[in-house]
């Protein structure tokens, strides 16, 4: 079986953005990566599915500037067999459509089984870059999955749903799925294992001598959204801050006596 | 301006989501048609006309179906835009035709900005403006952000879709999320613990401060993945919607889908390291403060207390 798992490196979230000169996109500067949550998910099902199938191979495809290769090789490290990086620097410029087309014009020729994506990024969170590739490819998708289970080229995934309930979908490879956050469990990349991905082959591709998708999207800005002014901020955990609080409560709410 | 909206119908119910679509259209002064693939004998309440066609033919999750009667749909009607919920069901089929008809798709939308549209980033940390290159594009709608205003009426003028292919993916049935003892919803304080906890063994803190003050321990939804919490006690869109008096967010980010289950509480307290968190937006009371030292010395005073 021949697999696909793509994958992008998003910033931590927990970091403290500003924003870039350009006033469309965060700075780069001063920001850990880590590879997309969702994707987590995605290439940990598409490591399964390789060990269980035994023969064939796992591809692991990035579009990103120079860093993306981090992620590339974590995932290498978690058990993909090659990487592909598609070059390009100025990926936070492009929009879905353009980002989908390029993964599209890689993948035509390799005829992949099975390709996983994660539902979506967690800093852009369109969740499209998917359903367009898989459109693309003409390959039927199934988004948001909990669940994943092969026999014999017949694939049953768990659909989430509002409320927590599920859909049980069935759908024949080859075939394309997005992968939501608990779809299982992803392994930590063992050390002699991160060596090992050091050794594997990643070859790179600048998106600028693919051919060329034209933009349908113009981002015009990225700002902070405006807070809700009435909240009251209180910092340290100090015994006065504490104090503080249950006075707070005290006044605004009837569950403290 | 026309746009067509498209409606949700799940497990024999039109979703109330559908009545967003309508409050959107209202709000962007245009003139809206609707998509539905429903129960006939069943019809929105809505005045105008209505693109439906039955799901006992077509399916309930029917992708290929529900694309091709969708574009039966848009060719009759024109529409500048095409408008979904960002929901399971629309994020699945947006994508889908806005590929088929070429044209730009914007994802959750928040706001409307003079032309262009207003998503999130960075899980509610940002804000994005976007602008479609065109005149028309395919939009979805960030759940609960844009309301109707009293109570949906109108008899809708049904125009009948039909469709005669065969499913590629099949929807074999569904399956209800798991309900354990536990209310959540009745609760009128609930303590919630988020990734911030760290480890597995700090949710004894959540649980010390819940005891405390007589209320129930909830969770995000990685500390119910990652197996720490039972998902009966998730807070979210695809967990529990609660309203409790007193809602407390410990080492909680306030993305979207948490908010979503708890934006109705009563009094909002947050306790997170990271003072530019979303969940600032919501709390009535943030402390910018380490859970594992400020949870303890709280739970220790209101013992006194
Ligand atoms: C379709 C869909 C449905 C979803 N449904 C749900 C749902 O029902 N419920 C839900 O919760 N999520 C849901 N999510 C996931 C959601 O998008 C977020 O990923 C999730 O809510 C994040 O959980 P969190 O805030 O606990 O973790 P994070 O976002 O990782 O935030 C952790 C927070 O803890 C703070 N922190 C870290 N250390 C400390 C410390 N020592 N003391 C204090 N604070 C600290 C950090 O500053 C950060 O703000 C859904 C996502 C999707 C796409």
């Amino acid at each position: 079986m021949k697999i696909l798992v793509c994958i992008k490196q998003v910033p931590d979230l927990e970091s403290r953005f500003k924003i870039a000169a350009s006033g469309t996109w965060y700075a780069a500067e001063d920001l850990a990566w880590r590879l997309n949550e969702y994707d987590e998910y995605a290439v940990e099902e598409a490591v399964r599915l390789r060990e269980a199938s035994g023969e064939g191979e796992l591809v692991v495809l990035s579009l990103g500037p120079e860093r993306a290769g981090e992620a590339i090789r974590k995932a290498l490290a978690m058990g993909a067999d090659r990487g592909v990086h598609l070059l390009d620097p100025l990926s936070h410029d492009k929009d879905p459509r353009q980002i989908a087309g390029a993964i599209a014009e890689y993948a035509r020729g390799e005829k992949f089984d099975v390709i996983f994506t994660g539902l979506q990024s967690q800093d852009r969170g369109s969740a499209q870059v998917g359903l367009l590739l898989a459109g693309l490819l003409a390959l039927p998708a199934v988004t948001t999955i909990v669940a994943f289970s092969h026999e014999a080229g017949l694939v049953t995934v768990r659909r989430e749903l509002e409320g927590g309930a599920r859909a049980v979908v069935k759908v024949r490879l080859p075939a394309l799925f997005t992968c939501q956050l608990g779809l299982n469990t992803p392994r930590y990349p063992t050390l002699p294992n991160i060596m090992k991905a050091k050794k594997k082959e990643v070859r790179t591709i600048a998106v600028t001598d693919l051919p060329q998708v034209a933009a349908l999207v113009r981002t015009e800005k990225l700002a902070f959204p405006d807070k809700r002014g009435a909240g009251v901020v209180l910092e340290g955990a100090t015994s006065e801050v504490a104090d503080r609080l249950i006075a707070i409560l005290k006044e605004k709410t009837t569950v403290l006596k | 301006m026309k746009v067509l909206l498209v409606g949700e119908y799940r497990d024999g119910k039109i979703l109330p989501s559908t009545y967003e679509t309508v409050a959107f259209a209202r709000k962007l002064g245009a003139a809206a048609a609707l998509f539905l693939v429903a129960d006939p004998s069943d019809l929105p309440r809505f005045a105008g006309k209505l693109y439906l066609a039955a799901a006992q033919q077509c399916g309930e999750y029917n992708p290929e179906g529900h694309l091709a009667l969708l574009l039966q749909a848009v060719q009759a009607e024109e529409p500048d835009f095409i408008v979904f919920l960002h929901s399971a069901y629309g994020w699945d089929l947006a994508p889908r035709l806005a590929l088929a008809l070429d044209l730009p798709q914007i994802s959750e939308v928040v706001a409307l900005a003079e032309g262009a549209f207003v998503v999130p980033a960075c899980n509610g940390k940002l804000r994005r403006t976007l602008r479609p290159l065109g005149q028309r594009a395919v939009l979805t709608l960030q759940s609960g952000a844009f309301n109707a205003d009293g109570e949906p009426a109108g008899t809708p003028q049904v125009a009948p879709l039909t469709w005669a292919g065969s499913a590629v993916v099949e929807l074999v049935g569904y399956e209800a999320a798991s309900r354990g003892a536990v209310d959540l919803s009745r609760a009128e304080i609930i303590v919630s613990a988020g990734r911030g906890i760290g480890k597995p063994e700090n949710l004894a803190l959540i649980e010390g401060l819940a005891t405390v003050l007589g209320g129930e321990v909830g969770a995000s939804r990685p500390v119910v993945d990652a197996g720490w919490a039972p998902h009966e006690r998730q807070v979210g869109s695809t967990g529990q919607t609660v309203a409790p008096k007193l809602y407390i967010a410990c080492g909680i980010s306030g993305a979207v889908q948490h908010l979503a289950g708890m934006k109705k509480s009563g009094f909002v307290v947050a306790i997170n390291t990271d003072g530019d968190a979303p969940i600032g937006e919501v709390a009535d009371v943030l402390v910018v403060a380490d859970l594992k030292q400020f949870v303890p010395l709280l739970t220790g005073k209101l013992g006194g207390v």
